[in-house]
């Protein structure tokens, strides 16, 4: 990992209109980059504004304001035949939704190769053919799934088809949406070793979007928390578990369950309330530093707050 | 018959009809629910897992073949009844949460409206009372501000609101059996325990009996009384819940318990993962399917096929590992060092 910044997202806004005059910010004002060969780790509620973070980032949506900046060029605005081939081939995304994401009148092979096929990545059909049986095996697959369509996969497999399809084109970074929450548990740490090595050997960058804190500590090296399409906290992964500070990431970890029967059954979870805050027009949050690259969302008063319990701590 | 067992499934063995040819999906599943109980099922991915409940609930596709097998709903099989009659217990008595949530929302039909046709499917109340029962519905799903969200479209929903209504919906009818295919993966943490909470509320209050399919090994812990671990098109051990975390005895589940990341793994550690790839269900292995994977396999293993061995009254597991002569092999260091850890986190709490 290096100090090059290959994503850098600056005050990103993307509004929806529903219905005639509300609007749903989805994201508002988020900011944050990624280093080249980083993990960078995006939790939070569902319905907070992960996946719309990584669609406008990857040009599914347009932005309602702010920037994207991918290896060193905006890339939020029209761009050129040339430059969008680049960004296509070069970012790449695994959906959350694994079956609403593949056509289900193509077979794995066809759908595995079809970005490879646009991108004109390979000289000719057996290169390409060579390389998606490697993707089938890297990504726990076998051959005789190539003919096969879809449907006739269980839910854990059509997302190893989507993980392949996005490999082959041999991104720079891919942004994986929740890729393994479909898998069983062998087959994630399958496909985390398998992420962890090709960003170790090729040097991938990951935006891993997830919900599950225990894989995303594990995988990722800084984690943003997002909560109500804001960013509310944002450090080095084992910061934020070590020492939580904003009461969001409290009550995220204290709902995470835990895989012991007894201690389970027993839980109890910490709720939020984002009503606790009481802010007003004149007690507004913003983001500070707690403490060296450990960045919080809130008020100048809960800030001070903060700082003095972790400093007791 | 057994009152007490509101559903059960005997020796159910189905295949696919596939250009590749036979995909032996379900090798001999056997297994009970208990009323008011919670049975989760585990198992690897394509084990079979969601093919089980798509027969249960008479769901297969046209390729699916039943070769053979009993499928009792309170003392009734249902494979034999024509669709009318199951399609009303469906209906009424049986609701699903599939795993895949988009799939099961009508895309172009209003969020309310929905939920509001799954509560008038049972003719009780007016338009108006299916209104405010939906609306407090999908309050207790955690859908903020529901009077808005109430006139919106399937996809100006996230991923997880979406399923939160698939959720809703299965609610709505007031179910005996709900079956859940992986109902919260989608969702965050938080919202899965707002989820399970509920599940266990309605359970307490009317007896209502639940399949709950999920990976998470966590959600497993919370919500099931026992649990049945699936490999292969069967199942290979089953247990309560503390049977199979505490004393398991198969090696895929042991595999299993040890494969999951704790919020004490460090990324410097790699996960352990179970080697080789999974088995090629068109002509499924011999002897005990997961035995060229298995470290611990003896000879036997590749030849016969294990019966179920009863460890006690609860617990029961298909490998040779449990006959009298085999040799003494304990669980792995490693997953009984994490079951030692567990059980002394236990005492400490
Ligand atoms: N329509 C179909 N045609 C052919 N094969 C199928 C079909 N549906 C499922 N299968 C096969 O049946 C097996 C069991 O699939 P199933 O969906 O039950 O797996 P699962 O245990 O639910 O897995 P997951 O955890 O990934 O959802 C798999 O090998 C799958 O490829
Ligand atoms: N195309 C759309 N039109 C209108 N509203 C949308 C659209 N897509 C998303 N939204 C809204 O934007 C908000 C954020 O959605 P998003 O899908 O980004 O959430 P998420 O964090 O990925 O959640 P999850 O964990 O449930 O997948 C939600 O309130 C959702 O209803
Ligand atoms: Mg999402
Ligand atoms: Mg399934």
């Amino acid at each position: 990992m290096t100090d090059d910044k290959i994503l850098e997202v600056n005050h990103l806004c993307k509004y929806f209109s529903s219905g005639k005059k509300s609007v749903m910010k989805a994201v508002d004002d988020v900011s944050f980059f990624v280093k080249r060969g980083e993990t960078f780790g995006l939790v939070g509620e569902s319905g907070c504004g992960k996946t719309t973070t990584g669609r406008t980032i990857i040009r599914l949506y347009k932005p309602t304001s702010g920037e994207v900046i991918f290896n060193g060029k905006r890339i939020d605005g029209r761009l050129s035949k040339e430059d969008s081939r680049a960004v296509t081939s070069k970012m790449q995304m695994i959906f959350q939704d694994p079956i609403a994401s593949l056509n289900p009148r193509m077979t794995v092979e066809e759908i595995i190769c079809e970005g490879a096929k646009i991108n004109k990545l390979f000289p000719d059909k057996e290169s390409m053919r060579k390389r998606m049986y490697e993707m089938l095996d890297l990504v726990g697959l076998t051959r005789e799934h190539a003919t096969r369509y879809p449907h006739e996969f269980s839910g854990g497999q059509r997302q190893r088809i989507g993980i392949a399809r996005a490999l082959i084109t041999q991104p720079d970074m891919i942004i994986a949406d929740e890729p393994i929450s479909a898998l069983d548990v062998s087959i994630q740490a399958q496909v985390l070793n398998l992420l962890n090595d090709l960003r170790k050997d090729l040097g991938l960058t990951i935006l891993f979007i997830a919900h599950d804190l225990s894989v995303v500590k594990y995988f990722s090296d800084r984690v943003a928390v997002m909560n109500r399409g804001r960013i509310v906290e944002l450090s080095s992964a084992s910061q934020v578990y070590d020492h939580p500070v904003h009461p969001y990431t409290k009550s995220l970890l204290s709902a995470i369950p835990i895989p012991n029967p007894r201690v389970e059954k027993q839980r109890k979870r910490v709720d939020y309330d984002p009503g606790m805050h009481g802010y007003d027009a004149s007690n507004q949050p913003s983001m500070y530093e707690i403490e060296p690259g450990h960045f919080v969302f809130l008020s100048e008063k809960e800030f001070a707050d903060a700082k003095k319990q972790l400093a007791a701590q | 018959m057994d009152e007490n067992r509101i559903l059960e499934v005997k020796n159910l063995n189905l295949h696919f009809k596939t250009y590749s040819g036979n995909v032996q999906a379900i090798r001999g599943v056997d297994f009970h629910l208990n009323r008011g109980e919670t049975l989760a099922i585990v198992g690897e991915s394509g084990s079979g897992k969601s093919v089980t409940i798509k027969a249960v609930t008479k769901l297969l596709p046209d390729n699916a073949v039943i070769d053979s097998g009993e499928i009792l709903y309170e003392g009734q099989d249902i494979l034999p009844m024509d669709d009318k009659k199951f399609s009303h217990l469906r209906g009424n008595d049986i609701s699903l949460i599939f795993q895949d949530p988009l799939s099961s929302l009508d895309p172009v039909m209003k969020i309310g409206k929905q939920i509001m046709e799954a509560i008038l499917i049972k003719k009780q109340g007016t338009k108006r009372e299916a209104a405010a029962k939906a609306l407090e519905l999908m309050r207790a799903v955690g859908i903020p501000e529901p009077e808005k969200r109430f006139n919106e479209y399937p996809f100006q929903f996230s991923g997880g609101m979406r399923q939160r209504i698939v959720i809703a919906i299965a609610l709505a009818c007031n179910p005996k059996l709900l079956i859940c295919d992986e109902p919260t993966t989608a969702l965050d943490v938080t919202i899965q325990s707002q989820i399970l909470d509920l599940i266990k509320d309605m359970q307490r209050e009317r007896d209502l009996s639940v399949i709950f399919i999920t990976h998470d090994l966590g959600v497993v812990a919370n919500v099931a009384d026992r649990v049945c671990v699936m490999y292969a098109g069967k199942i290979v051990e089953v247990g309560t819940v503390e049977d199979i975390f505490y004393d398991p005895r198969h090696p895929y589940t042991w595999s299993l318990l040890a494969s999951m990341p704790s919020l004490n793994t460090s990324s410097e550690d790699k996960l352990m993962v179970i080697p080789g790839s999974q088995p090629n269900m068109l002509v499924p292995p011999k002897g005990d399917a997961f035995a060229a994977r298995n470290r611990y396999a003896m000879k036997i293993d590749f030849e016969r096929e294990p019966p179920m061995f009863r460890i006690s009254d609860t617990h029961y597991a298909a490998t040779w590992l449990e006959h009298p002569d085999a040799p003494k092999i304990g669980i792995p260091a490693l997953l009984r060092h994490r079951i030692d850890e567990q059980l002394r986190e236990e005492a400490t709490s």
